[in-house]
């Protein structure tokens, strides 16, 4: 290694690898491609210039449809005379009586709370960059908090639930499926777009340069 | 890819004395405790984490075992109330010929949480003892457990939904029981155990076996 430490602290040219802590030094073609850890293969970079305005106009619409889908039907039953219909506030709440009230808690933010904080943490860390503006004060830490709450949305797994549910129950009744299941099959699809365009580095690289 | 040294000689940012951030992949001196791109707290290796793993692996077996042993559903048809546990669930699909939807059901609550207690176990032991691991197939077995951790919540969301959708007083209605509350603290606490490890202490270990 001939470049002294001090070249390479602080530069963002060089990523060290989060996984294995192996120092890469990228040209400025390779920093808007595709690239791999050299020793175990951890995505560095995902390449993508456009990412920022993608990341937010996608992240405000997944706000959007996830209005839609807390105020409307998700799913109507219908078995003889008896009818029921459920929106997904009424999923979340159906636990909600005694030692289960935890549980509640727990499915309102794994499918509605996690994914809307981190959908506003997006565009809070980035729009200004796209208007012009400097950063917003705590932009790092809502950018950090984006990246966290990944494993905790379940969105898509939610989607799964809801597939094994109608299953159990195709026997018993009829089921209708309402606006809000088909604005949560786009929402699951918008987020597995989204997450094509998060780039740890192309985002962190966009916001230190846009500091106030 | 532009790599410091060449592919056989690939150094570390500890090697060179510079510490590398894991949320952005800046790369700063030993020195600094908080990264100056993303605001994330800065340590060359985490020599506690096998300390966090070991004990949300041990509080998620624990609350494993209720989960298996009590109720998921509390079904009531016609005044018959009948409890089924997360293996009778998968039972009862079975005999309702949804061959399908039973394998994902099982793959999802017997199959990933008892391979993840295996996985995090057998990473947790081997990683402060051995000397020359192949650290590709270790790190490989990592990212799959945090990858695949979070599925096994489906189970939770079907019971939640099924609560939700199927309230027709005394015809026909359900209930969720305790497993559900104990099965879902055992994911979340399986999903922080596979989050505390430090990725970078299996690369580690590998190097100091390595013939220089």
């Amino acid at each position: 290694m001939t470049d002294t430490i001090h070249e390479v602290a602080y530069n963002p040219a060089y990523i060290a690898c989060p996984h294995c802590d192996t120092l890469h030094r990228f040209s400025d073609d390779e920093l808007i491609s595709r690239t791999r850890c050299a020793s175990c293969g951890y995505r560095l970079t995902l390449g993508k210039s456009e990412a920022i305005i993608r990341v937010v106009s996608l992240a405000l619409t997944s706000t959007i449809l996830m209005g839609i889908v807390l105020f409307t039907p998700f799913l109507s039953l219908n078995a003889g005379s008896f009818a029921s219909s459920a929106s997904v506030v009424d999923v979340i709440f159906g636990f909600s009586t005694g030692i289960m009230v935890p549980l509640a808690f727990a499915v309102l933010c794994f499918i509605v709370v996690a994914p809307v904080l981190r959908s506003l943490a997006l565009v809070y860390a980035l729009a200004p960059s796209l208007a012009g503006l400097k950063n917003s004060i705590g932009a790092e830490y809502a950018l950090r908090l984006a990246f966290s709450l990944k494993p905790w949305a379940m969105a898509e797994i939610f989607m799964v639930g809801v597939a094994v549910a109608l299953v159990k129950i195709a026997g018993l009744a009829t089921i209708e499926t309402g606006v809000a299941f088909w604005a949560f099959v786009l929402l699951v699809l918008l987020n597995a777009f989204q997450d094509t365009f998060m780039c740890r580095n192309t985002l962190w690289a966009s916001l230190a340069t846009n500091r106030a | 890819m532009g790599v410091t040294g060449h592919q056989q000689s690939l150094i570390t940012a500890r090697d060179v004395g510079l510490v590398a951030c894991t949320s952005c992949g800046l790369v700063a001196h030993a020195a600094d405790h908080v990264c100056s791109r993303c605001h994330a707290g800065l340590q060359s290796r985490d020599h506690k984490s096998l300390q966090r793993v070991w004990a949300w692996l041990i509080a998620g077996l624990i609350v494993y075992v209720p989960a298996n042993l009590y109720p998921m559903l509390r079904t009531t048809q016609l005044l018959k109330t009948q409890d089924s546990t997360i293996v009778g669930g998968v039972v009862d699909l079975v005999h309702h010929n949804a061959f399908a939807i039973a394998a994902i059901v099982f793959i999802a609550s017997v199959v990933i949480p008892v391979g993840k207690f295996l996985i995090i176990g057998y990473l947790a032991i081997l990683l402060p003892r051995t000397q020359n691991k192949d650290s590709h197939r270790l790190h490989k077995l990592h990212s799959a457990v945090e990858f695949i951790g979070r599925w096994s919540m489906i189970d939770v969301f079907v019971v939640a939904i099924l609560v939700a959708l199927v309230q027709f007083d005394v015809v026909a209605s359900i209930k969720p029981g305790p497993a559900a509350a104990c099965f879902a603290l055992s994911v979340i606490f399986t999903m922080l155990s596979a989050q505390a490890f430090d990725p970078r202490l299996i690369w580690d270990v590998a190097d100091q076996g390595k013939p220089e």
